[in-house]
This record gives C-alpha cells, structure tokens and sequence, in this order.
C-alpha cells in the first residue's frame, strides 16, 4: 500500500430510500480497519461510497487526497477492490473468474500467484467455481480481487457465510496479505472479536458512537 | 389475384365460431364470455375504422399521409411495449429509436431493392407489419432484461467492483435478452408451412393468388421481418440497457415498479 488513504468529509448517503448515513466525517488509514455496526448502519453503504458503487447524497469522499468523482471511477475500483459479502462468481473454472478483472483492462493474471494468496492451492485454477463450497467460492473472489493487484481490498463481511475453521484460514490470509504484502485492508464485520484480530483500528457506525 | 368482396353477413356468420368458443366458455366456467365480447367488438371496431383510414389514404396516394399513419403506428407501439418494459428506466426512448428503425429501413430496403413499388398499398400493410412485429420483440427483450437485471444484480454488481464497464458487465444479459425477443420469430419462420400457414399465405390464396406467387410473397414478408425485427431488438436492448446504470458505472437502485 502506498497512498491508500480515504477520507470523509460531512457524507450523507441512503440505501432503498433510507437514509443510512448521516454528516460521516472520518479518515481511513494505511493497513486493516474494521468497520463495525448493527445491521442497517450504513457499514456496507459506506464500502460501496469508497469505490464509487454508489455516491452519497451529499459529502465528499476522498482516495489518495482526491475527490473520487474526479478519479476515473474504474481504475479506482481496481485500486480500491471490494469484494461482495457473498460470492457473485462468472460461469466458468476458477481461472477464468481470477483472469477476467485483469483481462478487462488487456492485462494477464498470475493465477497460481492470486490464488495462493488467497489460501488456495494453484490446484484450484481449472476447476468449475460454481462447483465448490461456499467458503471456497469466498476464496475465489478473494483472489480474483487480488489478481488485479490492489492498493486496497474492502472486504464486506468476508467470513459471514464460513464456518469457525474457514473463518480462521480466512483472517490468517488477511493478516498475511496486509503485514506481507502491503495491502490495505478496510472488513466490514458485525463480530467485534474478528475486528480485534484484524484491525489495528475499529469504526463503529452506530449512530450514538458517531463523534 | 381477383379483387376480394366480403358482405357483412359473411363477416357477421363467421362469428358463429366465436359463439362456440363462448358456449364452450360459459360450459366450463372460464367465464372468458365477458372478454371475448369485448374482443370481437373492439377488433370489429379497430379494423373497420382502420380500414377506412387506410381506403382514404390509398385513395389520396399521399406519401405523406402514409408516413403519418406509420409515425402514429410508432407512437402507439411505443407506448404499448413500454407498459411491458416497465422496470427498464427511460425504456420510451429507445423502444421509439428501435420501432421508427425498424420499420424506416425496412420500407427504405424495400423501395430500394425495387420489392415493391412507393405506393400506399404496399406501405401501409408491410410498415404496419414490421411495427407490429418489432413492437412485441423489443416488449418481450426488455421485459426480459428488467428481470435479469433484477434478478442479477449482485452478479452484476461484483462484475462493477473489478473494473468493469457497464457495458461489459451487462453483455451476458443484454445477449440472453435479445434471444428471448427473437426467438418466437425465429421459430416461426423455421416451421412455416409445417406448422402453420402464416397469414399473409393464407390471405392471398383465399384472395385467389397462385400459391406460387402466395409463397413468393409470404417469403418477401417473412425474411423483411426478421430483419426489421432483428434490428429493433438489437436497438432496443443495446440502447435500454443504458437506464439500469448511471455514467459512472454505477448500477441505479431497483424499485418494483420502476418507470
């Protein structure tokens, strides 16, 4: 990570008519940050705001010290990768799906590379990705996200679909990818014990905790 | 071909077969006798004031007037598939775009090939057609889009959050769309003559036509349709498609009954 830094200035957003965030002003930093909630807090609203999925109502939200609506809204979602809560993968085996975010921009993947820092054995590369268990498939998307090279990764509740063992492979690999590699890491997670273990700073969007 | 001359107690006896899709109606409790009254009288009404306004205007030989009917034909196909597209947002515009397409390069190939001649007689019935047919194909493309979009917006989503164009993380959908509202014409047109007798066939011959020359007709018509039809659904889906996202890539929130 090198200047993978967001920062929000008074962002008010909503989702489905509601409105979910209200005048947020916070900064985001290098390394993992956990950002914490009830449901319906805004937590993976505010992902989306990151990389431009959505655009808040009102507010600025900044990467890298710019204006997001200045950036190229699709080189800053292969800067700042977010991977969904639950696994969306392409028809086809897990190589093509790792293959697929570099080829859209005439780039070629190291899939062994992606998917073994994602926990996955290069075993994986030909196999059908509908075809594996769901903590496999969270897996995949990890490392399909990876193989576009990110500064940062928002992760929206990667672990909430796992069992306890998955979970724990999961967060080591998350823990590797940030104190090894250098990526940043924003996790959205309603376990406040993972974000503990993963983060060196915790958020919390409940609406009493904002300040 | 000998000209055709109908009585209007030919046209009233052939509703005795209405009268038996009514008994049999009434007989198994459809209670369908309500709306295939409205049917017969709406189609008698539609087709007999049609009909004059089409005498009227084979008789002025106006071009013009030939283009206007076309244009109203447009305006009323517009409105009719967007009712079917109502989760595409903006869907009017390229619905209108696909129909006026349609049914402007079909008339212009028509005229230019030397099809047939520039007159109101052969205009009017073969704009009308491919409209018509357009409408139903670009309807049934689009209804199926809104659903796909729907349906996979997670899919879609995640395929944003890698970098994707709109347009690249819509493709398989738009693809999937188009088939669906071509599809019918398609097998339509594989079992002509096997599995039905298409209408324009059958008119000529009751008209008196040479089944040659009915065959040689029906085939002008069929092969412009599913050209004419084929652009309008391309037209509508690769233009409708557009409303589901915003210029930054962003897929626009879903509301059930979204205009």
């Amino acid at each position: 990570m090198t200047a993978g830094v967001f920062a929000l200035e008074g962002v008010c957003a909503s989702r489905g008519g509601r409105s979910v965030l209200r005048d947020l002003d916070l900064e985001i930093g290098e390394g993992a940050t956990a950002l914490v909630g009830p449901s319906g807090a805004g937590k993976s609203t505010l992902l989306r705001l990151l990389n431009r999925l959505a655009d808040p109502d009102r507010g600025t939200v900044r990467f890298a010290g710019r204006d997001v609506c200045d950036l190229d809204p699709l080189e800053l979602r292969r800067r700042a990768c977010l991977v969904p809560q639950l696994p969306a993968l392409l028809p086809g085996t897990v190589a093509d799906n790792v293959r697929y975010g570099p080829e859209l921009c005439g780039n070629e993947a190291d899939v062994p590379h992606s998917l073994e820092l994602a926990g996955l054995g290069r075993s994986y590369a030909e196999r059908e990705a509908g075809r594996l268990s769901v903590g496999e498939q969270q897996r995949v998307m990890l490392a399909r996200a990876l193989a576009l090279e990110p500064e940062v990764l928002l992760l929206d509740e990667p672990t909430s679909a796992l069992d306890s063992r998955t979970e724990a492979g999961v967060e080591a690999t998350l823990m590797r990818l940030v104190h090894e590699h250098g990526v940043s890491v924003v996790v959205v997670t309603h376990d406040s014990g993972q974000a503990r273990r993963l983060a060196r700073r915790t958020i919390d969007l409940r609406p009493e905790a904002a300040g | 071909m000998t000209p055709v001359d109908i009585t209007l107690t030919e046209v009233a006896a052939s509703l005795a077969l209405v009268a038996i899709a009514a008994a049999v109606s009434l007989w198994r409790r459809a209670e369908l006798e309500g709306d295939l009254a409205v049917a017969v009288l709406r189609s008698f009404l539609q087709l007999t004031a049609v009909g004059y306004v089409i005498q009227a205007i084979f008789d002025s030989d106006s071009l013009w007037l030939v283009a206007l009917l076309l244009a109203g034909m447009v305006a009323v196909g517009t409105f009719t598939a967007r009712g079917r597209a109502r989760r595409v947002p903006g869907a009017l515009r390229p619905i209108a775009f696909a129909l006026s397409a349609a049914a402007g390069v079909t008339l212009a190939l028509v005229l230019a090939l030397d099809v047939f001649p520039a007159e109101p007689r052969y205009l009017v019935p073969v704009g009308g057609m491919v409209i018509g047919n357009a409408m139903t194909a670009a309807a049934v493309a689009l209804n199926r889009l809104g659903d796909e979009v729907s349906a996979q917006a997670r899919p879609l989503e995640a395929t944003l959050a890698l970098g994707a164009t709109s347009h690249q993380a819509a493709r398989p959908l738009v693809t999937g769309s188009l088939r669906s509202g071509l599809i019918p014409l398609i097998d339509q047109t594989k079992t002509t003559g096997v599995v039905a007798f298409p209408g324009t066939l059958v008119g000529a011959l009751v008209a008196g036509a040479e089944p040659i020359d009915a065959v040689r007709l029906q085939l002008i018509l069929l092969w412009l349709l599913l050209g004419s039809v084929a652009l309008a659904g391309l037209i509508a889906t690769s233009l409708g498609y557009r409303g589901f996202f915003t210029g930054a890539h962003q897929l626009r929130e879903m509301r059930p009954a979204e205009e």
